[in-house]
């Protein structure tokens, strides 16, 4: 079973973001960590390539500059075998149908069973790249797993949706998306630190691809939200629920 | 100006966040149409004529995921009827149509949408990033449809008075290989007391109430207040609530007269479910959590003690 991950190295996100006033990008430092989101997607990988046996493989896939590639080794060092990272100075700011055409690409490449993402990035979060990744493979999405197994050569997850979960499944070649509730990611051990300097990452541009990026968004402007004024803060010694009681009877809620 | 909204069939009427698409669409002015999928009626459809829609386009859905041949059925129509702007909701339907729909047309998404508004040069689309702190107005360039998901409760559901629309039946394509997800098992998980997108009150427990068991206390709370229950992504993730009750950025969008957050830390994520309620009460132990950044009233104590303490006191009320 070949199983793709698509992971996505993102600025820190304890770190305040920046915006390029000129042209409005998030702006990208050289070291960017794993979306903690795509933990979740390793995780189900990893599981389903050991449920699978010994000729399967997990391979990461990531569109981002290379930079220190700190995010994509954190994931080789969970297990992964091998990353694929697409880097080209035509993508920086691309929108999420750029994106998904350029790793889609990166994947076809590759060749693939199984394709596994989260459902939405932390710091972008369109929410939209897995699906329109599926759309250009030609493969049915099982979205919203919050529960993921192999059943006969099938993918079955236990699929969120706004009234409780479906049962879902479908056949390879065929793409999840992970939410957090899924799986618990391991961490790495010493020995997969260790290997993972050794793992193989090819990089790869565009034209490497045979895609064009295509940006077809422009940001106009940007402004902060004016901030919610913050109230009072009091100190809990023993009388703390009688102010709560009382804000309820000044709203008229009871 | 010709508008779709998409409309998600849920027990049988179009989705909540399909006419709130439709009273943006009615802002805007010109042509509405809804692409309606799922178990139609004609009851639900005249909803939405009342909401402003002149014409539904109905495609039932079958017994596998129906987001690729809805997205291609869209893609074939949006050919003929050339629609200047197509609306999703925030649901996990809509983003899997939306998504999928973009790739058919060649289209990008603009996610997350608070406003959208129309100038002589085209249609602008606000969204909010960064956790609802910073608004940014982009456009997408080049031709064909402007594909929208707008973030919920942006617009405000309002009926207009309108006809019965006309009703077209939408054959379901073959979509190959990509349509073959099949639904083995469909599960509800009701929730019980109020519907948490309109209660008056919402009290929402967090990571720091311990345990499923503990987080019996803010069920009663809840019930003491008639409010709704809510809680963090990081309480479903741990199994104690199912994911109906999430509030935040990937679950449900609230703005109650009153939020009473209960050990709840008040991550960005989570703060752009419920920043927007009129008064926010917040109890956590940690004076630095940033959910005392935007409580009108913090109270910095154990919720263990705070919590029984409240419930005793309204429980002595009567
Ligand atoms: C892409 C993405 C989407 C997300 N979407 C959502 C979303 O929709 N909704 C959402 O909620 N989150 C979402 N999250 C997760 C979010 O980032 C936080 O992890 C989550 O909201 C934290 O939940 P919490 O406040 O319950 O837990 P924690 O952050 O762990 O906070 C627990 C709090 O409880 C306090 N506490 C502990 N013990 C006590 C006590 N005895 N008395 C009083 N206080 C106590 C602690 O001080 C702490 O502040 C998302 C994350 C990502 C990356
Ligand atoms: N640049 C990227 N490289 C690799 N995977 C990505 C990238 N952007 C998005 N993804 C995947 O798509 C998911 C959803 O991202 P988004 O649509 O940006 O919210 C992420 O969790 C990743 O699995």
């Amino acid at each position: 079973m070949r199983i793709a991950v698509c992971v996505k190295q993102i600025p820190d996100p304890a770190a305040p973001y920046e915006l390029d006033p000129e042209t409005h990008f998030v702006v990208r430092p050289e070291d960017q960590v794993l979306d903690d989101t795509d933990r979740y997607g390793v995780e189900v990988a990893l599981q389903l390539a050991e449920a699978a046996g010994d000729d399967a493989s997990v391979t990461l896939v990531s569109m981002s500059p290379s930079g220190s590639l700190q995010g994509i080794r954190q994931a080789l060092a969970m297990g992964a075998d091998k990353a694929v990272i697409v880097d080209d100075a035509s993508l920086r700011g691309a929108d999420a149908l750029t994106t998904s055409r350029v790793i889609a690409a990166a994947i076809g490449r590759e060749g693939y069973d199984v394709v596994v993402a989260g459902t939405e990035s932390t710091d972008g979060y369109t929410g939209v790249v897995p699906q329109q990744i599926a759309e250009v493979l030609g493969a049915p999405s099982l979205t919203f797993a919050r529960k993921v197994e192999a059943v006969d050569g099938k993918i079955r997850i236990e699929r969120q949706t706004q009234a409780g979960y479906d049962v879902v499944e479908a056949a390879p070649p065929v793409l999840l998306t992970v939410t957090s509730g899924a799986v618990e990611p391991r961490y790495p051990t010493f020995k997969g630190i260790m290997q993972a300097k050794q793992k193989p990452i090819d990089t790869l541009t565009c034209t490497d691809l045979g895609v064009t990026a295509d940006n077809q968004q422009v940001i106009t402007s940007v402004d902060p939200v004016p901030a919610r004024q913050a109230g009072e803060i009091v100190e809990d010694e023993g009388e703390g629920h009688l102010r709560i009681v009382a804000m309820l009877e000044e709203a008229k809620v009871i | 100006m010709k508008t779709w909204v998409f409309a998600e069939a849920r027990d049988g009427a179009a989705a909540a966040n399909a006419l709130e698409g439709l009273a943006k669409a009615r802002e805007l002015g010109g042509d509405i149409a809804v692409f309606y999928l799922g178990a139609g009626s004609n009851d639900a459809f005249a909803v939405l004529g009342d909401h402003g829609a002149t014409s539904v386009y109905h495609l039932p859905a079958g017994e596998s995921l129906p987001a690729p041949a809805a997205a291609a059925a869209m893609a074939e129509l949006a050919g003929s009827e050339a629609p200047d702007l197509i609306l999703f909701g925030m649901g996990n339907t809509e983003r899997d149509v939306a998504g999928r729909l973009s790739v058919r047309l060649g289209r990008p998404v603009l996610a997350n949408a608070v406003d959208i508004t129309a100038d002589e040069d085209g249609l602008v689309v606000t969204n909010e990033i960064l956790g609802g702190t910073t608004r940014v107005a982009s456009r997408s360039t080049g031709d064909g449809a402007a594909i929208v998901i707008t973030r919920p409760k942006a617009f405000t559901a309002e009926p207009a008075g309108g006809g019965v629309p006309e009703v077209v039946a939408v054959a379901s394509p073959d979509v190959g290989h990509a349509g073959e997800a099949g639904v083995l098992e469909r599960h509800e998980e009701v929730a019980e007391g109020p519907d948490l997108e309109a209660a008056d009150v919402v009290v929402s427990g967090g990571r720091g109430i311990g345990s499923g068991d503990e987080f019996e206390m803010i069920d009663r709370l809840a019930e003491l207040l008639g409010a709704a229950v809510g809680a963090t992504r990081a309480v479903v993730d741990a199994g104690w609530v199912p994911y109906s009750y999430q509030v935040g950025q990937t679950g449900k969008t609230v703005k109650p007269t009153i939020y009473l957050a209960c050990a709840i830390s008040g991550a960005m994520q989570h703060l752009v479910g419920m920043k927007d309620s009129s008064t926010i009460i917040a109890i956590n132990k940690d004076p630095d959590a940033p959910i005392f950044g935007v409580a009108d009233l913090g109270i910095v104590g154990d919720v263990h003690k705070v919590v029984p303490a409240l419930i005793e006191a309204l429980e002595a009320r009567g």
